[in-house]
């Protein structure tokens, strides 16, 4: 019954879709699914207003309106076969039998309904006419009242006039007994202290005063009244001049004498004035506590103080001159700017000294707190007086005091690095004191390097400081960009990496070319050190360097690569003048023993030289101290019998080719062909070449030094038949023991062959001695 | 280079060269030899420059050995050698056969080797201009005729002055002063004076200073430099460790009369003003071995050679600090084409120090170069080996000093 009742509605949406193509094609275009659904339940809605279905012309729609019973069952005869006609007609009996009683029931129940109504209605009848007989006695009663209301009125007119006079003319009363007494309250309130009472009294009064003075009794209490306000100007006066008491109490006096209707200006200047007084009473105080007496407190406790008294004071002071002289306009605010630039300029430079104290201590995370506090304590009045520009001028102090600190740092770093050197100096000069072994070379290479890099650690975390997060002027650009890439990278950094090659180098080009100034162990160590920084060490530090401090300038900063030059630069400048002092050392041996021996009268020799088996020894022991720094290198490869060979060569080689020709003009040119061809077979060598890093090239730089020196002090002197000997014997010693240091053993060969051919030219009776002699000697030796 | 360059081998070993001084025409050069065996000789060296022919005539220098030679500066046959001979050789033996007698003496346990030196005179025929050619090598050497002995005398010492009448020689640590007179065949000690100092020092070497009317002497030992004034032999300037090693030659600006050069063991080359001698002015570190000599070019000083036993010879240009300022010598009237506008331009430049030009053609160690006295733009070199090389100064440099 229900689903049959219910179907109709709904199901006329369904029920129709068949029949709406044709009808409502257009609307269906629309091709959103959605709207068609909304369509619908808005059709439905109307639906409900409309008496028929959306199709009311359908004559078989059994609800619709022109439903036509003859056409449906035509239909349904048609349509449908017997079985389906009798259900269909027992359900429509079925149907209409529960219509039917649906219908009695409502017809039933709306009469019950119209009937209570009914009874109802009757019922307010009754009481509307009750309530009309009431309302017309109210209209009644109220004319009466009105009509006694205004007879009252009239009878109490004139009073009432009389009374307003009355009050009026107590009120002026009052004024004026306020007026009398004026003068005496005013006097009370002065002697009591009352000042804002008396100031707030003659503010009331002031006016009325001046309109009246023509008459002469108010004259009279005006008169009065300026005096005592003048007496009481001046004590206010008087408390502000004595300005003991604090800020705030003296704003409070400015402010009652503004009310006063003193002189705003000079008013203005008097405050600055004495705000003058009160601020450089701290500076002293803070000037005091910088003194010349070294007990002074530290620099964090110095810029608390100077934060809290002076930028506190200046803080207030400008609060309340900007409260008070607000109307003074832009001339007002400018001379509070130049009051605070004035001061503050003071202040900077009293910080600055106290700063400058500081520069010489180590640490710098107290100074950096200090700076921090200076820093955040100025931006209060920074933004308070923006046109003083204290806040800038306290960044640049900042940055010039982070720039000195870079400074002391850089200088820090150069100091600690003469200082190792002086401590490898030592070291190496205390073996020989000793008589032991000290730190090998490679350890202390190692603890200099070492020192150094910590130390380079060391003070960039010290300069890091400066742009910690928490630190208040840390996001300043300069802090972000300048300070990261050109002062601690360029001016830091890469300063020291060149001061430290520059004072390596300056070892080089010491005067005291003699070799007695540095210690040659030294500057062998140095070139390993410079040698070191160009392989590893500069890129490791620049590396750390720019991880620690993001560098976001752009700025140009200069690459590894070109201090990698630098040092190798030094790193072989170094070394090749350590090869000069060390061969400059056996040269000199060479050449004294060469200069002082009478070679003409030599004995016929029977040892080795004293001096040569020196050489060796030195050579040897230069040989083992490069070997501690540096690789061994590569060297030629070795002829099997090269400690065998003797000199006997030389003496014929040489000059018996160039002095068997006749003596006369008309010899021919060639006569020293021989041993022209022979050196052109030879390279030339380069004495004093460059070497390279490795232990071989720098013994064979000492060695053809020595050798050459030898050669050229040689053909200085005249020898002996002995003579000429004792140099076989020699340089066939130093040729058993001096090949094995160095890159090709030919060279050794090539020089000694030219010091016992230039000894055989040198002699006027050249025997040389027999070679198997020389080896016994040698070997004996 | 290779087109002007000529060399000639000498039979001996050589360290001695000196430009005949007074010679202004012919380009001309005396070597002396050193030799233990046989007699030694001064070469005289002409150079054909139009034909680049080197021709020689020699004369025997029988005392010894020479270990330097100075020509006079004002008579082209005076020459001073400084040599050493043996003890007994010295008693005036003469003639062939002395190679084997000297041998001899050498043998004896006594021989000692003396330094002497002397004034010579070239043999007379010589003077005209070394017209004997070396085909003519039948006819005996000529023998230099021996003027007057100074003695005592160190190798490498005796320096003609500028009027050729006087002559300094240097002996352990004393410094001597000679007056010749009577055509050179006499000298007498004029003065002298002696180092003072610890130890036992010994003069090095010496050079007369062009200027100051020929009154001033320089002379090395060890490492320092001093100047000498000849009139009271007193002591001028000290340039204490003017090198890090032995100095081993110095030699006077021509045309700036402060300005000294000199050369050492440490194979640099230094020039001061001897005004001011805390610095040098100049160091030029060019060498790879000891510097044995260094000479101005007499007109041009900004070009300054050097010898070195590195076996090679440097021409430097110093125009920083020559006397010549730059591009002043070119003249408005001739910039007329563009070459010499450019060249102008070119003079513009700053001065620049340069090394112009290193000489390899000698192979062993060279001990003297010099500047010819008659050819601004001719040198030569020697080495030990005996090979003299003659060169001129690159002709692209020459225009442009001289344009």
């Amino acid at each position: 019954m229900a689903a049959a009742a219910a179907a109709p509605g709904p199901g006329s949406g369904p029920g129709d879709s068949p029949e709406g193509p044709e009808a409502e094609a257009p609307e269906r275009r629309r091709k959103a699914h959605g709207m068609l659904k909304l369509y619908y339940s808005l059709s439905e809605g109307e639906a409900a207003g409309r008496p028929s279905g959306p199709d009311p012309l359908d004559p078989t729609d059994l609800n619709g309106a022109h439903f036509d019973p003859e056409v449906y069952l035509d239909k349904l005869r048609r349509e449908c076969p017997l079985a389906q006609l009798m259900d269909s007609e027992t359900d429509m009996v079925r149907q209409i039998r529960a219509l039917d009683s649906d219908m009695q029931t409502l017809v039933y129940e709306n009469y019950n309904k119209f009937i209570s109504a009914t009874d109802t209605i009757r019922k307010m009848k009754n009481d509307f006419r009750k309530m009309e007989d009431e309302m017309d006695r109210l209209a009644t009663n109220m004319a009466v009242i009105t009509d006694f209301s205004a007879r009252i009125s009239a009878t109490l007119q004139d009073r009432h006039e009389r009374i307003t006079k009355l009050a009026g003319v107590h009120a002026l009363l009052r004024k004026l007994q306020f007026l009398f007494e004026l003068p005496s309250r005013l006097t009370k309130c002065v002697e009591l202290g009352a000042y804002g009472q008396a100031v707030r009294y003659q503010g009331r009064a002031r006016a009325v005063l001046q309109q009246y003075q023509h008459l002469p009794s108010f004259r009279a209490i005006q008169d009065d009244c300026q005096v005592i306000t003048a007496r009481l100007a001046q004590q206010l006066r008087q408390r502000f001049r004595e300005g003991g008491s604090g800020a705030p109490e003296q704003a409070e006096c400015v402010e009652l004498l503004l009310a006063l209707g003193e002189p705003a200006e000079e008013l203005c200047e008097e405050f600055l004035a004495h705000a003058r007084g009160r601020l450089e009473e701290e500076l002293r105080s803070l000037e005091a506590e910088l003194g010349p007496s070294p007990p002074a407190p530290d620099v964090l406790e110095f810029t608390d103080h100077g934060g809290s008294g002076f930028v506190g004071g200046l803080c207030q002071v400008a609060a309340a001159y900007q409260e008070l002289f607000a109307a003074q306009g832009p001339a007002g605010a400018e001379k509070l700017a130049a009051f605070a630039r004035e001061l503050g300029s003071r202040y900077f430079a009293l910080v600055e000294r106290r700063l400058a104290q500081e520069q010489g201590s180590g640490d710098n995370s107290l100074l950096v707190r200090a700076l921090d506090r200076f820093h955040r304590r100025l931006r209060a009045p920074g933004a308070l007086l923006a046109a003083a520009g204290l806040a800038e001028a306290a960044t640049e102090i900042v940055e010039r005091v982070a720039r000195e600190r870079l400074g002391h740092h850089l200088q820090g770093l150069q100091a600690a690095f003469l200082g190792s050197l002086t401590d490898v100096r030592q070291a190496l000069a205390a073996p020989r004191i000793a008589g032991k072994e000290g730190p090998g070379l490679a350890e202390l290479l190692a603890n200099v390097a070492s020192s150094i890099l910590s130390h380079i650690k060391a003070s960039l975390a010290s300069v890091h400081l400066f742009t910690a997060k928490e630190v208040s002027f840390s996001n300043k650009p300069y802090f972000r960009g300048e300070f990261c890439s050109q002062g601690v990278r360029e001016s830091l950094i890469v300063g020291f990496i060149r001061s430290m090659c520059q004072t390596a180098q300056s070892f080089c080009d010491s005067p005291g070319e003699k070799g007695g100034a540095t210690p040659p162990a030294l500057l062998l160590l140095l070139s390993r050190l410079c040698l070191d920084y160009e392989t590893a060490t500069i890129s490791y530090i620049l590396t750390l360097t720019d991880e620690q401090f993001l560098v976001q300038d752009q700025s140009p900063v200069t690459p590894v690569s070109t201090l990698c030059a630098e040092a190798r630069e030094t790193a072989r400048r170094l070394l090749t003048h350590y090869v000069k002092v060390q061969g400059l050392v056996i040269s000199q041996m060479l050449r004294k023993s060469v200069e002082t021996r009478d070679w003409l009268s030599t004995l016929e020799p029977r040892n080795v030289r004293a001096v040569m088996k020196r050489v060796v020894e030195d050579t040897t022991a230069i040989d083992v101290q490069v070997g501690l720094l540096y690789e061994e290198g590569v060297r030629k490869a070795q002829s099997s019998d090269s400690s065998k060979r003797t000199f006997s060569v030389y003496s014929s080689s040489r000059q018996q080719g160039r002095y068997a020709p006749s003596y006369t003009p008309s010899a021919p040119m060639d006569t020293n062909l021989l041993s022209n061809i022979q050196k052109l077979f030879s390279e030339r060598i380069d004495v004093f070449s460059p070497v390279e890093f490795n232990k071989v090239s720098v013994l064979t730089g000492i060695i053809k030094i020595s050798l050459k020196t030898l050669l050229e002090c040689v053909r200085l002197r005249t020898f002996g038949r002995f003579g000429l000997q004792q140099v076989q014997v020699d340089c066939h010693f130093l040729q058993l023991y001096l090949w094995r240091f160095v890159a090709d053993e030919e060279l050794v060969h090539l020089l000694l062959d030219e010091v016992v051919a230039s000894a055989a030219l040198r002699c006027p009776d050249p025997v040389p001695m027999e070679p198997s002699v020389v080896e016994v000697i040698c070997e004996r030796g | 280079v290779e087109d002007d360059m000529a060399s000639v081998d000498l039979p001996s070993d050589a360290r001695a060269l000196t430009p005949q001084t007074a010679e202004t025409d012919a380009i001309r050069f005396l070597v002396g030899t050193q030799s233990l065996k046989y007699d030694n000789q001064v070469h005289v060296i002409d150079f054909d420059d139009e034909n680049n022919i080197i021709s020689k005539t020699v004369l025997l220098h029988q005392a010894g050995e020479i270990w330097h030679i100075s020509a006079s500066p004002a008579d082209r046959g005076v020459l001073a050698t400084c040599y050493s001979q043996g003890e007994c050789a010295r008693g005036g033996l003469t003639g062939g056969g002395l190679g084997q007698q000297r041998a001899e003496l050498f043998r004896a346990a006594d021989s000692k080797v003396v330094t002497c030196a002397a004034v010579w005179r070239m043999p007379a025929e010589l003077e005209p201009g070394g017209q004997e050619s070396p085909e003519d090598a039948a006819s005996p050497a000529h023998a230099l005729e021996l003027l007057c002995l100074l003695e005592p005398a160190m190798p490498r010492a005796p320096l003609g002055a500028g009027d050729g009448k006087r002559v300094v020689s240097l002996a352990d640590s004393h410094i001597l002063l000679w007056d010749l007179e009577g055509s050179s065949s006499q000298a007498t000690l004029a003065s002298s004076a002696s180092l003072e100092g610890k130890g036992q020092l010994k003069f090095t070497t010496g050079r007369w200073s062009p200027h100051h009317n020929c009154s001033q002497v320089a002379t090395a030992n060890d490492t320092a430099i001093r100047g000498w004034d000849t009139r009271t032999m007193s002591q001028i300037y000290c340039i204490e460790s003017a090198h890090g090693q032995l100095v081993r030659d110095l030699d006077f600006n021509p045309n700036k009369q402060y300005y000294l050069a000199s050369c050492g063991d440490d194979c640099k080359v230094k020039f001061w003003d001897t005004r001011n001698v805390a610095e040098p002015v100049k160091t030029l570190e060019e060498h790879s071995h000891w510097v044995w000599n260094v000479r101005y070019n007499h007109s041009h000083d900004q070009l300054v050679l050097t010898g070195s036993s590195d076996s090679r010879v440097i021409l430097s240009n110093m125009v920083s600090i020559s006397s010549e300022p730059f591009g002043h010598l070119v003249d408005d009237d001739d910039l007329s084409d563009q070459e010499e506008r450019r060249l102008e331009e070119k003079s513009q430049e700053p001065p620049q120090d340069s090394v112009i030009a290193t000489y390899e053609e000698h192979e062993d160690s060279v001990y003297a170069v010099d500047w010819s006295s008659a050819d601004p733009w001719l040198f030569a070199s020697l080495s030990y080996d005996g090979r003299l090389v003659i060169n001129r100064v690159p002709r692209a440099l020459k225009y442009h000093i001289l344009l």
